[in-house]
């Protein structure tokens, strides 16, 4: 294997790859990062059982082959090396690396150990990346971290003909965000469950073409993948075998009051006064007509906050409490610059959602196609004493 | 008892005698007078408590059983009944803090005192420590010693003296002669391990230990130990009496009769502790933050695993949730058990505690359930409903047997002849 290859591209494809790469591997073959050179074509390849990420880069070839580098090396030489063409050759047991005057001999781990990435299941449609990246932004910020309640670390992904919805919960939040796509075929109807993490950080990651091929296989063909493949760049991952909680049995349908709020001015009213909050204590809201009114900590040996921030509020006066983290969780996500907040009471969920923006400027209305309005983010509040 | 016999003397502390048994001889009047212990009969059962009759044959807590009655085979041995203790614990506490709000519980049988601010009216210290005593007899029919001083420590060591039914003052300038001749095994922080190295330095008594430079000392126990022998063998013990503060934390853990390898019975047993520990977690109208295990294995080795929770509980499903992942995640080949226990940590007081409600909650969920099973074991005794894993056992959930419930003390180091057991919390 023999290849010249610009400083810049190796360096993306290397650290895109490398990111999925287990931090413990089981097997030390996994921490390896595979080279493989076939024509003028170069990919680079990593897989740890549950994700498995490939990325293609053009250069050119004078010998093909394939080679196993420690990843999270090669990554960092990569990253680090001056901005020249850069000359790989694997020479027996070991690759050299020339860049400028920088030369490196790295060894390399068993090719023939190294397991097979699993093959790209067929496609199921088209979704525009940005828009994708998007919608798992803002849906992937209520899947749960907690890895002994699987169910929850997912986020749900259905398929519904031409319409995808995307939900994660962790019990105390809730977001769903619906969104257009272009099926494979008509009509087509599924839902599984995609570790939220991994999702994440793919669909950040794979918006530098404009569309993302979304493949599926599931149930009956062995473990269900989710494919996703951008310009250049494919990633798969595991499903999860989980049940997901109903979740729209938990949607309220109806509300007793609502807030229109500055999302802005009261995102940095609330990080200021949910600075004295400890951990585990809720920021208190109280809303009335024309305000809210926020104040964290009050016990003796902790600090106290308060401030009043504009607001339209429709209905009886309300005082509600929140974790400060999940509803600044779910006001950066929203993406509007107003927000409104629905309520029932101060003990059921508080439903969050962008406000579009009337489109003054230009008298277009806004396209019910582009569905940015589907956005909910559904808190639970925190039960305050007394 | 004349004026100044107290003088300079603040702290008491006071000390049931014989706790669990006398307790057991106030219900079996019949007893009284007979050497009674209170323990765990099993194969590996000890000794959590016993009369002074059975006393005087060598028995003492902490042994096992079964020694026990080979030195005194007509004692009657009876199985310990922690929530009547509890209970009787509650009502002398209460007690003290309607003579002065300075109330620091080391255990469900003993505290110390500050009467300091308690005001003229009941007299000095050393008259306030009567009329406990009496009160304690008067309302509880058991009887407890009180020690008189002018420091915890000091204190504590007067109400051991004083033993059984007694009281003893000792007044700043007693305490030299009062401490010097004692063993150096008496001072607090001394256990077997720093006092058989002070004995092979030849210092048996804290007289010997007093006249040893700090500097030595430091050097012999390491410099923090060494200073604060060096301090309270010069009767200087700086600690104050800190009332009450919130309980840190509760739990139960169980010795196996047998050492256990499978998963399942481990878990099962998990289960049982983490109902046994939500109930005193509602009773006591707390919720935990945190959950720890602790696993102890045929060779004696321990280690304790701990994760805190999202939001803090009280309901028993979900400390065995817990309490199981951190198991599991032990990853343990059928490694031999000998006990395994469930605590519940940083606790918050459960009203004025705000609490994360979860989505799509139902309104009648675990946390009812459990509940409504704690007023059926008012009903109709401890037990009486649990989850249907736990059905076959013989044991009942929430009434401990003496061999497996020792929740941690607050005291920084029990005392032979005293079970280590919480602080009243229900």
């Amino acid at each position: 294997m023999k290849f010249r290859v610009a400083r810049e591209v190796l360096a993306d494809a290397v650290a895109w790859t490398a990111r999925s790469l287990p931090p413990r591997p089981s097997v030390p073959v996994l921490a390896g990062i595979l080279l493989e050179v076939d024509g003028n074509q170069l990919s680079v390849s990593g897989f740890d059982y549950e994700v498995s990420a490939r990325a293609e880069v053009d250069v050119q070839a004078t010998e093909s082959g394939r080679a196993l580098v420690p990843g999270r090396l090669l990554a960092e030489i990569t990253r680090a090396l001056p901005p020249h063409p850069v000359e790989i050759t694997a020479e027996g047991p070991r690759l050299a690396l020339v860049c400028g005057n920088a030369r490196f001999s790295l060894p390399t781990l068993p090719v023939e150990d190294y397991p097979s990435l699993p093959s790209m299941p067929s496609s199921a449609g088209l979704v525009d990346s940005d828009v994708f990246a998007e919608a798992v932004g803002q849906v992937a910020v209520a899947a749960g971290r907690d890895d002994t309640l699987p169910m929850l670390t997912g986020v749900r992904l259905e398929i519904e003909d031409d319409l995808i919805t995307l939900a994660a919960t962790d019990r105390y939040r809730l977001a769903v965000r619906e969104f257009a796509w272009r099926p494979e075929t008509p009509g087509v109807s599924a839902a599984v469950l995609v570790p939220a993490r991994t999702l994440a950080e793919a669909a950040k990651t794979l918006t530098s073409g404009p569309e993302i091929v979304l493949s599926l296989s599931s149930g009956s063909s062995g473990e269900g993948i989710l494919g996703l493949s951008g310009k250049d760049r494919q990633t798969t991952t595991r499903l999860l075998d989980a049940e997901f909680v109903k979740y729209r049995a938990i949607m309220p349908n109806d509300s007793n009051s609502h807030a229109s709020l500055p999302v802005g001015l009261f995102t940095d009213a609330a990080k200021r006064v949910a600075l004295v909050a400890e951990r585990g204590t809720p920021l208190r809201c109280e809303f009335t007509p024309g305000q809210v009114t926020l104040h964290a900590g009050g016990s003796d040996e902790e600090g106290q906050a308060e401030e009043r921030c504009d607001v339209e509020f429709d209905g009886e006066p309300l005082t509600i409490g929140f974790n400060p983290t999940f509803l600044l969780d779910g006001l950066a996500a929203v993406h509007t610059e107003r927000a409104r907040i629905d309520f029932t009471s101060p003990l059921k969920p508080a439903v969050l959602s962008g406000v579009e923006e009337p489109a003054a400027d230009d008298g277009k209305p806004a396209g019910p196609a582009e569905r940015t309005g589907s956005y909910r983010y559904l808190i639970m509040p925190v039960r305050l004493p007394g | 008892m004349g004026p100044g016999q107290a003088e300079g003397c603040s702290v008491l502390h006071v000390d049931m005698d014989a706790f669990f048994a006398s307790v057991e001889v106030r219900r079996h009047p019949e007893l009284a007078g007979t050497p009674v212990i209170v323990g765990g009969a099993g194969n590996r059962g000890v000794v959590t408590s016993a009369t002074y009759e059975a006393r005087r044959y060598g028995v003492h807590a902490a042994m096992p059983t079964a020694r026990a009655l080979r030195l005194c085979p007509t004692a009657t041995v009876l199985p310990g009944d922690l929530a009547l203790y509890s209970e009787v614990s509650r009502s002398v506490m209460a007690l003290f803090r309607s003579i002065t709000p300075l109330v620091e519980p080391l255990s469900l049988d003993e505290a110390f005192l500050d009467v300091s601010g308690a005001g003229r009216r009941l007299g000095d210290a050393a008259e306030i420590g009567e009329y406990l005593r009496a009160r304690v007899f008067d309302e509880q029919g058991i009887t407890c010693s009180v020690g008189v001083a002018g420091s915890k420590f000091v204190a504590k060591l007067a109400s051991t003296r004083a033993k059984p039914d007694g009281l003893l003052v000792v007044r700043p300038p007693e305490v030299m002669d009062f401490l010097h001749p004692l063993p150096v095994g008496a001072l607090w922080g001394v256990g077997p391990k720093t006092e058989e190295q002070l004995l092979r330095l030849g210092l048996r008594t804290v007289g010997d230990l007093a006249h040893v430079p700090a500097k030595t000392l430091q050097r012999a126990l390491g410099t923090a130990a060494g200073s604060h022998l060096h301090a309270l063998s010069w009767g200087r013990d700086p600690r104050r009496v800190v009332p009450d503060e919130p309980e840190k934390s509760t739990g139960h853990e169980e010795t196996f009769g047998t050492d256990v390898d499978d998963p399942a019975v481990i878990h099962r047993e998990l289960l049982l502790l983490a109902e046994r520990t939500a109930g005193r977690l509602r009773s006591g109208g707390w919720l935990a933050r945190t959950v720890s295990i602790k696993v102890r294995f045929a060779d004696f080795a321990t280690i304790t695993r701990s994760r805190t929770l999202d939001v803090p509980t009280d309901v028993g499903q979900e400390l065995y949730e817990t309490a199981r992942a951190l198991y599991d995640a032990l990853g343990l080949d059928r490694a031999r058990i000998r006990l395994v226990g469930v605590r519940a940590e940083r606790l918050v007081d459960a009203d004025s505690a705000p609490q994360q409600l979860e989505l799509g909650a139902r309104e009648h969920g675990r946390r009812e359930a459990e509940l409504a099973a704690d007023r059926a074991a008012r009903r109709f005794g401890a037990g009486a409903v649990r989850p249907a894993t736990l059905l076959h056992r013989t044991g009942r959930p929430g009434n401990a047997s003496p061999t497996s419930a020792v929740p941690r003390s607050r005291a920084t180091r029990n005392q032979a002849g005293r079970p280590s057991v919480g602080p009243p919390e229900e």
